[in-house]
């Protein structure tokens, strides 16, 4: 018999090497009590959070918390169903409507996650002869989404826009094409160039999705993202994004101004075949996206934060994603796995959580430490994050 | 044939700069075994043979092609 695993060898080994150097597992860690948005217990320990995607601080936002126990009272703890059979209830409405109001959009379908919103919006509406056009640094949820569907793929290096102009203007003119991109990417905290892109792309004759999940909430006037804050929003076909980020529950959309949206409900297989969001989720994240709307102390608040942490990094003579704080992500990049895995590891124990990324989900082959802030961080709270990283950075030898 | 020869050795030019090991470059000379090249490397090839030849590789394309002849076919079928 052949063993199926046996493909895993290699990343097995990899993983027992780190281990045996003595690191704590990274991916196993466990928050044993979360007393706010920015504080939980891990180990037993008071923890710092600067690794949740929890940017806008509404998971213990009180309205939301009430509409939540209220929709769970009244309308039970799960649905039972797909969104298209019994699975709709007022709830997922109210979220559709919430969402219309906030990007300011026709339609609004409501998934049971964010992957699953970009696995069924790309593979239903790029099909057989059409082509699909994305950021090599795509996220997962792109990349299977473009796997799922029978499109052609074509990557360009990332945020490059001449290498995007080009590569549409070889495809064949009569061809459909889905321009794909990220407003902020995930790994570097990055903003893409959007106008730019958008506008080759529409020369090309393209329609243009743009995954907006880390940027919703926080980058724009209006907390729409970064195709709103460049100015480009009215050019975009498709926006997808995410409850698992700055609205602060779960679950993902896509939202729209094309007039066949409402079709999509048929034929996109990742929103019939799998059960609808509890009551519970969608009253919260209802709630939370109509408060977002009005979140423009928050937002400047957030913004203070990420570009004190940036600078301070800096600063201290770490080597940083981004040359300034383009979003609410700050990279930190480490020299190997081995030494971010000890670095990961002596912030823990001084009480500091972030997330330690490696390839493949990141770009370039590089061990990240990614720090996510929080609108509910406190200046006082930063300034400790920056001590943490003092201390760990001296300890480790990164600095 | 000379067309072939042709082609093999125009991608063998683009192959040699990411040549780091020095691998004698065959048609049965495979990119990830032989030339050890990982995705990084492979994008950045990639973009050169398009830019070249003026063409677009798709990455449905790109998972059938894993060694240097099986490139010149389907790059001469691109730029036919
Ligand atoms: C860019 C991007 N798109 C989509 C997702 C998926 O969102 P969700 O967590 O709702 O599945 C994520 C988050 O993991 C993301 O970073």
């Amino acid at each position: 018999m052949t063993d199926l695993f046996s493909k895993f060898d290699a990343l097995i080994a990899q993983r027992e090497g780190l281990l045996s150097t003595g690191v704590m597992d990274p991916f196993s860690l466990v928050m044993e009590e979360v007393k706010s948005p920015t504080v939980a217990v891990v180990n037993g320990k008071e923890t710092i959070l600067l690794g949740t995607y929890n940017y806008m601080g509404m998971t213990f936002d009180d309205d939301v918390i009430a509409a939540g126990k209220k929709a769970l009272d009244e309308f039970g703890a799960g649905t039972t169903g797909s969104r298209v059979l019994n699975g709709t209830f007022q709830g997922h409405k109210e979220c559709e409507d919430a969402l219309k109001e906030f990007y300011d959009m026709k339609y609004a379908m409501v998934f049971s996650t964010g992957y699953q919103a970009n696995l069924g919006i790309i593979s239903t509406i790029a099909g057989k002869g059409d082509y699909i056009i994305l950021d090599i640094d795509s996220h997962a949820s792109i990349y299977d989404g473009c796997k799922m569907g029978d499109a052609e793929i074509v990557a360009f290096r990332h945020n490059d826009v001449e290498a995007l102009e080009k590569r549409l203007k070889r495809l064949p003119a009569d061809a459909g094409k889905l321009v794909v991109l990220e407003g902020v990417y995930s790994m570097l905290g990055d903003v893409a160039p959007l106008k730019e892109m958008i506008r080759v792309s529409k020369e090309a004759g393209a329609m243009i999705l743009v995954d907006e999940a880390h940027s919703m909430g926080f980058i724009g006037e209006n907390g729409r993202g970064v195709a709103e804050e460049q100015g480009v929003l009215d050019d975009v076909d498709f926006v997808i994004g995410t409850f698992s980020k700055s609205v602060g529950t779960v679950g993902g959309f896509c939202v729209s101004n094309h007039p066949k949206f409402e079709i999509m409900r048929l034929v996109c297989r990742p929103y019939v075949f799998t059960a609808s969001l509890p009551p519970a989720v969608v009253a919260c994240s209802a709630t939370s996206i109509r408060k977002l709307m009005h979140g423009g102390n928050k937002r400047a608040h957030l913004w203070e934060n990420s570009k004190t942490l940036h600078k301070g990094l800096r600063d201290l003579g770490f080597q940083l994603g981004t040359p300034e704080a383009q979003s609410a992500i700050i990279a930190v990049i480490m020299p190997d796995l081995g030494q971010g895995a000890m670095m990961w590891q002596a912030l823990l124990e001084n009480g500091l959580y972030v997330n330690l990324a490696r390839p493949p989900a990141t770009p370039a082959g590089m061990t990240l430490l990614r720090c996510s802030l929080c609108a509910e961080h406190t200046a006082e709270q930063v300034a400790d994050i920056l001590d943490r990283f003092e201390r760990a950075g001296k300890a480790v030898g990164i600095i | 044939m000379t067309e072939r020869s042709d082609m093999f050795d125009r991608l063998k030019g683009l192959i040699e700069p990411f040549n780091k090991k020095g691998v004698a470059v065959t048609d049965s000379t495979t990119f990830a075994g032989d030339l050890e090249w990982d995705s990084l490397t492979v994008m950045d090839f990639v973009a050169e043979v398009e830019d070249s030849f003026d063409i677009v590789i798709t990455m449905n394309m790109q998972a059938e092609i894993e060694n240097v002849g099986q490139l010149v076919d389907a790059v001469t079928k691109l730029t036919d």
